[in-house]
């Protein structure tokens, strides 16, 4: 007997004597003996005091960024959390529920997502988001999948800025040769940022389904959005706009505003643990005209049998379930719970405080960029005059990966070493600072720094 | 549902309509100099407007959550026996474990020897995911079962590749999950159809004639969908093998014989495991889910990367690898998802584990029993964990399997599974799963026979209901024709 089965011994006796059986082996019948054993090569269960102290065991082996001064960032950002977003995670009527497959027992979930797309689509200057993806990264994935659908798969080009984060462009290439396309990288120039007749020349013209670029990018500059959607255009492709650092929405104008027919990536910034690197949150917003080749769930709002507002999820007839082989996607459990994280997260700072909370970003990372350009040689700004939101690439006293640990040992996460997916810019650190990096974080960080040479 | 209480409540954005500044939370002070983004940042790169959202206080956020919950169904109000969706108890264990801040804060990036703790978490998790199923390697990186499929059927390509022996179809049989037709497309692969035969189970003669030299594979569900087992499973491995081809199972239905059958021993080749079906993760109303997938010798290569390594007692990652199919997503899972897995299997342990499957299947055929007078069976093949029943007797009287889903929810209960499979027509597939006292399960069979006595004596209240839930029965076809899929300040719709 175990507290999580919910009958006991003397109830298997009385269900077998039920329904006519002497032992439950024989409700097993249909289970060939060669592929049954009598017992799994593991530890039998144990109580909820051993496993508590054997995972928390396991957690004080981990060294926990809200410990020391952290600047890491690279698509995973340490935000304030509100502790009303736990508090409404924690709701049992929340997450014990399914997928809202059933919309009249399922008004709380379903209306939570209607108001994530709301608030999505005010966020990238689109017309209209879906209910979740997994992370940024199959975002992406599924942003050029979109885009080949809308161009009716006969555009098997992608034109990709190498500044869209690697880890993301290494998940597209998993994918990208099974569904046929080819991906095609464009290099930054010296200001870190694409180069859009570099960009022009690798689309061609009516061959390319989609231009990517990220922007902030993965080196922390902002991307001249009006130009490179405008010359997407031009190759007759579709303008993909992913974002890696969901709070500088708050603050930069979101690609529909400059045209982009996609604006997609990741939103863990809003609300959600790091939680070494999951459940994450991936957005996808786009044109209403194209909402038929949308990836993912979506709630609409209709009524119900007596003319009252109700919300249920639409358009299914993308999806799996209805269209099996020919689905715009096969994905079926995504993030919901993260993105009603998300929702009371945005509901609870507000608009005007999300731009409050970007500027502060935005200020502390200009603080910290002045400070490092000061400390001097050995230490370098890698892209001094160019655009950023939070984050950006320093170069120092050594590679990416030995500057890390060098600090690391100072007890000062300084950034994520830029190579760590290789990569044609410089060898340095990526250096984030978002509005929990205290003045006192950036002492240490620059003490530490001053410290090597 | 309560009938008391909550019915509706407004959405975010009809909140303070005049929009007047007030406060949801305080930012931590600025304790650097601010600097203006206009004096710094091209123009056009800045919004001209903060973004239009209600500034509302605290309490009035916590207060319109807390209303929106109350029109949810979940796990803890009662019965959710959706077949092949296993919706078990979630241990409030696992949900404390997952918050352990040395766990949930921790930074995907930081240095190796930072996270040895995490490394190791995501070892023990797949060595007893290995037990588990008796197979030789694993992946925690899929997020989610379909993720999972689409990671085992491009490993599958992969290895075909690598043989020299591109294939450009896979076998899926008409029972399936619609994911697997899906995957199969989404992998660059056709997928075609094998009829079931009269119990239920692949027919032989079917796959013998499909499972040509163009076939990768096959993609079965074990117990399939109908929650029967695919007793010729040896038998159709060795076929499948034999030419040439790999089998994928779909690990949905998992919790019907962990504990008592190995999928290792059955000749699979890659099977995907649903962490928050089989084991405990919540739903969390449609994710975060986990979809690890186990595979045997031939498929290890080409596991996705990053994995992670052990030497003594030191974690790496591996973060290259030119076997390997790549990155499914980023990072390495849903982490936090993974330490609840880890959480339940410690606690049920070898013994639990098959403790949990016997009383699964027990309860799937106490309801088998106890309903095959009031509705029409619709295999008579033995059931495992969920039995498949379909509306056949009540159409009679124009009550379909919809209806008497909108029906149980007047009754307190969730309805089973109606969209697949596709070979029962009207199909009301129930699973129950273990964790529920059996007073449940049989309040569950006395509302099912309260409804075909209802079908039979005023069908009228069968098709219109439900009456007891905070909306109507909710229309739909609606929703896609007039599409409004978010909110605006005049409440426009579009028509399609």
């Amino acid at each position: 007997m175990h507290p999580w089965i919910g009958a006991g011994d003397d109830d298997r006796r009385r269900i077998l004597s039920e329904i006519g059986l002497t032992s439950v082996d024989q409700l097993f019948e249909s289970i060939p003996a060669e592929v049954c054993v009598d017992r799994l090569p593991m530890p039998d269960g144990r109580d909820e005091e051993t496993i508590r102290i054997g995972l928390a065991a396991m957690a004080l082996q981990n060294l926990s960024p809200d410990c020391v001064p952290s600047f890491l960032g690279a698509g995973v950002y340490r935000h304030v959390q509100p502790s009303v977003v736990d508090a409404v995670l924690s709701r049992a009527e929340f997450f014990t529920s399914y997928t809202p497959y059933q919309p009249e027992i399922s008004q709380g979930t379903l209306q939570a997502i209607f108001e994530f797309q709301t608030l999505m689509c005010e966020l990238t200057g689109l017309e209209v988001a879906n209910a979740s993806l997994y992370d940024g990264a199959t975002a992406l994935v599924e942003a050029v999948l979109f885009a080949h659908r809308v161009k009716r798969g006969k555009l098997d080009r992608v034109v990709l800025a190498e500044t869209v984060h690697p880890m993301y462009r290494k998940v597209l290439s998993t994918y990208a040769g099974p569904a046929g396309v080819e991906v095609v990288v464009v290099p930054p120039g010296d200001d870190g940022r694409v180069s859009v007749d570099a960009l022009c020349e690798a689309a061609g013209t009516g061959e390319t389904c989609c231009v990517a670029v990220q922007s902030p990018n993965f080196l922390g500059v902002i991307e001249d959005l009006p130009a490179i959607s405008g010359a997407a255009h031009d190759a007759g492709a579709l303008a993909v706009q992913v974002v890696a650092e969901a709070v500088s929405l708050g603050m930069l104008t979101g690609g529909g505003a400059h045209d982009f027919d996609v604006v997609c990536g990741e939103a863990q910034s809003f609300g959600l643990a790091p939680g070494f690197g999951g459940p994450h949150l991936g957005f996808f917003a786009c044109r209403e005209k194209q909402i038929r080749q949308m990836p993912g769930r979506l709630a609409g709002e209709t009524i119900d049998s007596n003319g009252r507002r109700a919300f249920c999820l639409t358009l299914s007839t993308r999806e799996q379930h209805i269209r099996r082989a020919k689905a715009t996607s096969n994905i079926c459990t995504n993030q919901g719970l993260m993105a009603l994280a998300a929702t009371v997260w945005l509901e609870c700072i507000g608009g005007h405080g999300l731009r409050e909370l970007a500027k502060a970003c935005f200020a502390r990372s200009e603080d910290l960029k002045r400070r490092i350009a000061d400390l001097g040689e050995p230490w370098r700004l890698a892209h001094p005059d160019a655009p950023t939101f939070n984050e950006f690439l320093i170069t120092g006293p050594g590679s990416g990966d030995e500057l890390a640990a060098r600090l690391a040992a100072d007890n000062v996460l300084a950034g994520v070493p830029s190579h760590l997916w290789g990569g044609s810019w410089a060898d340095g650190l990526v250096v984030a600072a978002t509005e929990r990096n205290t003045a006192a974080d950036a002492d240490a960080l620059i003490n530490a720094m001053g410290g090597l040479s | 549902m309560k009938q008391r209480g909550i019915r509706s409540e407004p959405l975010f954005f009809e909140r303070n309509p005049e929009r007047r500044r007030r406060q949801g939370f305080t930012l931590p002070p600025l304790d650097v100099p601010d600097v203006d983004p206009a004096a710094v940042l091209p123009a056009e790169t800045l919004r001209d407007t903060d973004p239009g959202y209600p500034d509302i206080g605290e309490m009035e956020i916590v207060q319109h959550f807390h209303r929106l919950s109350q029109l949810n169904y979940s796990v803890d109000e009662g019965l959710y026996p959706l077949g092949s969706c296993t919706m078990k108890y979630n241990p409030r264990l696992n949900e404390q474990t997952a918050r352990f801040p040395g766990l949930a804060g921790v930074h995907p990036l930081q240095p190796v020897e930072h996270v040895q703790g995490s490394l190791r978490l995501i070892w023990e998790l797949e060595q007893a995911l290995l037990a588990i199923t008796g197979m030789a390697g694993v992946t925690l990186q899929p997020a989610a079962g379909a993720h999972g499929e689409l990671a085992g059927i491009l490993m599958i390509r992969k290895a075909l590749e690598a043989r020299g022996d591109a294939r450009d179809a896979v076998l899926v049989p008409d029972s399936a999950h619609g994911t697997n037709p899906a995957t199969a497309a989404f992998a660059g692969y056709q997928a075609v159809e094998v009829a079931s035969g009269p119990d239920g189970t692949v027919d032989m003669e079917s796959l013998d004639r499909l499972m040509t030299d163009r076939i990768a594979g096959i993609m079965l569900t074990v117990p399939n969908t109908l929650g029967v087992f695919e007793h010729r499973i040896v038998e159709i491995a060795e076929l499948v093998h034999r030419r040439g081809g790999l089998i994928y199972m779909d690990g949905a239905n998992l919790n019907a014989f962990a504990g008592r059958a190995l999928p290792g021993l059955m000749g699979a080749d890659a099977m995907h495991i649903n962490l928050h079906k089989t084991f405990s993760t919540p739903h969390g109303g449609g994710g975060p889910g986990a979809g690890p997938v186990v595979v045997s010798e031939a498929l290890v290569p080409h596991l996705p990367v990053p994995r992670v390594v052990r030497e003594g007692d030191v974690f790496s990652l591996e973060r290259e690898n030119q076997a390997s199919i790549g990155a499914m997503r980023g990072f390495y899972g849903n982490f936090l998802i993974l330490v609840r897995a880890l959480t339940y299997i410690w606690g049920l342990g070898s013994n639990g584990l098959r403790e949990m499957s016997d009383i699964a299947v027990l309860y799937a055929n106490l309801v088998r029993h106890r309903l095959e007078e009031a509705y029409h069976l619709a295999y008579e093949s033995p059931s495992l964990h969920e039995v498949v029943f379909d509306d056949s007797r009540q159409a009679a009287r124009d009550v379909h399997n919809t209806d008497i889903a909108k029906r149980l929810l007047d009754y307190g209960f969730h309805p089973p599974t109606m969209s697949f499979p596709l070979i029962v027509h009207g199909a009301l597939m129930i699973e129950p799963a273990e964790s529920v006292g059996p007073e449940e399960v049989e309040a569950f069979c006395d509302a099912m026979l309260a409804i075909a006595r209802e079908a039979e004596e005023s069908p009228e209240l069968v098709r219109s209901a439900p009456h007891e839930t905070p909306v109507s029965r909710v229309d739909e076809v609606r929703a896609a024709r007039k599409l409004k899929v978010r909110w605006t300040p005049d409440g426009d719709e579009k028509s399609e």
